[in-house]
């Protein structure tokens, strides 16, 4: 396939637009992070700290500097790998981040790995089939698992399959993967919850991209002519939903973000969601500051992802 | 002539709605008329531990249980629609106020305004939810004013962004064209004839708004930076007595349903509102 000159300069525009995108992002990061009521040298030293104490923290970690210059030389250290320095433990953010961003991906591309089959299929067939039982069935269910909060689909992963069923054991995930079995249970419980959260957006989103297709006159044409149902959906009206339905998964990967976070909390896995709920109630800035970005990253490079692969596949969108 | 008085009621208008929708009303109804009146019904003063027990079961005394100081369940979710009801409804209010102003505002201005502060939203809109509501209550600590005015901005930029394509689709028809040349303000464009054409769909997203927030509103609490205790969102009760889940307590289990029944019974609604009242600017 040929493609114009246009289309690049449209995708170039795209990733300008995430770039300056994630420039702001990092500068609301930054200075919400910064609002922290009271000093952070103060919060360092504690209740008994000589004023002269304070102010020799202050100036050893640069807090006398202007705000906009320490965003500066912070968003620097960023772009070259320095992250900075736990304030809790005194160890390199960089050092206690590549472990438990391991952990999250792994989870992530395993949820991945399960949930887009399943979801093309459901989705699919429940366009294919629109209106029948199977169709309704996923649409109740779909519906459910989006309209309520994320630790509710683990709550009850857990309650039917570790207290009704007994196949897993409830909320004790240990870090030891020593052995095959042992691995399998460390991660089963978080799996289930994640992919029924994940898939059933990019269920919804599948079916409904389908649907617009099916809706479209030569698809209808298809239908006239004699076609089959079978062969009116996947011959005719897939092949040209099938930039949407990339898209459609793109975006409901993003979800793994904000998912992601409540069920490493529930089930203590090590990754980097979990190491930032526990810095926020420690409140330690620079490792808040670098799982945000992370997950900021992550976030903006799936969206962006999306609207690109929305661009390449539809030439309409590139007038 | 007020505005409430051309608010588009299914009664006034003749509109009916079908039987699932009617369902999603009544949960709603309910649920507001528990928020209201929660402190007068409840059984027990939610904060006093009652029943010797912890994670007691149902029974006659105790209709939905104990948690896991022995405290009602009953009376901690009907005092906890309050917080979980309340929150949500005044920063959705919050985000589509603002988010509607601004989007008609920058519909009818155009121009640059309009393209600066679209990228400007949408680039907020880049940052996660569940995430940005993390860092701001890290940063600045979590109280019921914090918690509204965080969930009110993370939801404006999306109403910002439905409200203003909506009226842009407004703003190019004739009657808004004939009021222009008429010497119309701006003020009376915006009000007159763009608001009452978008308001349905308004409405209908604010519902959907409304969703995304007690969603929200329960994850932060769940992960212990929303409601603070001694008081308690659904959410929040989760949380409390997640230990008592592998005992299957009821403890954990009502505050959940709660939620869900809120959150579902507002979809239902909104899915099967009359399409003349959701479309009505098509």
């Amino acid at each position: 396939m040929l493609r114009s000159a246009t289309t690049w300069i449209l995708v170039g525009q795209r990733l300008g637009i995430a770039l300056v995108t994630l420039l702001i992002v990092s500068f609301a990061v930054f200075f919400a992070t910064e609002l922290l009521p009271g000093d952070v040298a103060e919060v360092l030293l504690g209740q008994a700290a000589t004023p002269e104490a304070v102010a020799g923290l202050r100036t050893a970690m640069g807090l006398d500097e202007p705000a906009i210059w320490r965003f500066l030389s912070w968003l620097g250290g960023l772009a070259t790998g320095d992250l900075g320095m736990s304030y809790v433990n005194k160890m390199a953010v960089a050092d206690l981040l590549s472990g438990r961003l391991m952990n999250t991906l792994r989870l992530a591309g395993i949820v991945t790995l399960v949930c887009v089959p399943v979801a093309l299929t459901l989705g699919i067939a429940a366009a294919m089939w629109r209106g029948s039982w199977l169709d309704r069935l996923v649409s109740v269910l779909t519906i459910s698992v989006i309209s309520v909060p994320e630790f509710m689909v683990a709550t009850l992963a857990v309650l039917v399959f570790a207290v009704w069923l007994d196949w897993l054991p409830a909320l004790s995930f240990g870090v030891n993967v020593d052995s095959l079995g042992a691995m399998l249970r460390a991660y089963a419980m978080p799996v289930i919850s994640l992919s029924f959260v994940v898939s059933a957006q990019m269920i919804r989103m599948t079916r409904a991209a389908l649907i617009e297709t099916i809706n479209t006159p030569y698809v209808e044409m298809a239908l006239l002519k004699g076609a089959s149902r079978r062969r009116m959906v996947l011959g005719h009206a897939l092949p040209n939903a099938l930039g949407p339905i990339a898209n459609a998964v793109a975006l409901s990967l993003s979800y793994l973000v904000g998912g992601v976070i409540i069920v490493e909390t529930i089930f203590n896995y090590p990754g980097v969601a979990k190491l930032m709920v526990d810095a926020v109630s420690t409140r330690d800035l620079p490792l808040i500051q670098s799982c945000a970005m992370i997950f900021c990253i992550s976030y903006l490079l799936l969206i962006t992802l999306a609207d690109m692969i929305a661009i390449l596949s539809n030439p309409r969108l590139r007038r | 002539m007020s505005l409430a008085l051309r608010l588009p009621t299914p009664a006034r208008l003749g509109y009916s709605f079908n039987w699932v929708g009617r369902i999603g009303l009544a949960v709603i109804l309910f649920w507001a008329v528990i928020a209201v009146i929660g402190p007068w019904i409840a059984p027990y003063p939610p904060g006093d531990m009652v029943d010797y027990d912890y994670f007691g079961p149902m029974s006659g005394q105790f209709w939905l249980g104990s948690d896991y100081l022995g405290r009602d369940i009953l009376s901690r979710i009907v005092m906890g629609a309050r917080y979980t009801v309340g929150i949500a409804l005044a920063a959705v209010l919050l985000a589509c106020a603002g988010g509607v102003v601004l989007g008609m505002i920058a519909a009818v201005i155009g121009g640059w305004f309009d393209t600066a502060l679209s990228r400007f939203l949408d680039a907020f809109n880049g940052i996660p939810h569940l995430l940005f509501g993390l860092v701001v209550v890290a940063a600045v600590g979590s109280s019921i004013p914090i918690l509204i005015v965080t969930l009110a901005a993370m939801y404006l930029p999306g109403s910002y962004r439905f409200a203003r394509a909506l009226a842009v689709n407004v703003n190019t028809m004739d009657f808004v064209t004939v009021a222009r040349a008429r010497g119309e303000g701006f003020g009376h464009i915006i009000l007159r004839e763009i608001f009452p054409n978008i308001l349905g769909p308004v409405l209908a997203d604010l519902g959907l708004r409304f969703v995304f927030i007690v969603l929200v509103l329960s994850g932060l609490s769940f992960l212990g930076l929303g409601v603070q205790p001694p008081h308690a969102d659904w959410g929040a009760l989760v949380r409390e007595n997640i230990e008592g889940l592998s005992l299957g307590a009821p403890a954990v289990i009502f505050p959940s349903i709660a939620i869900a029944s809120l959150t579902i019974s507002v979809n239902m609604f909104i899915d099967n509102l009359p399409t003349r009242i959701r479309d009505r600017s098509e």
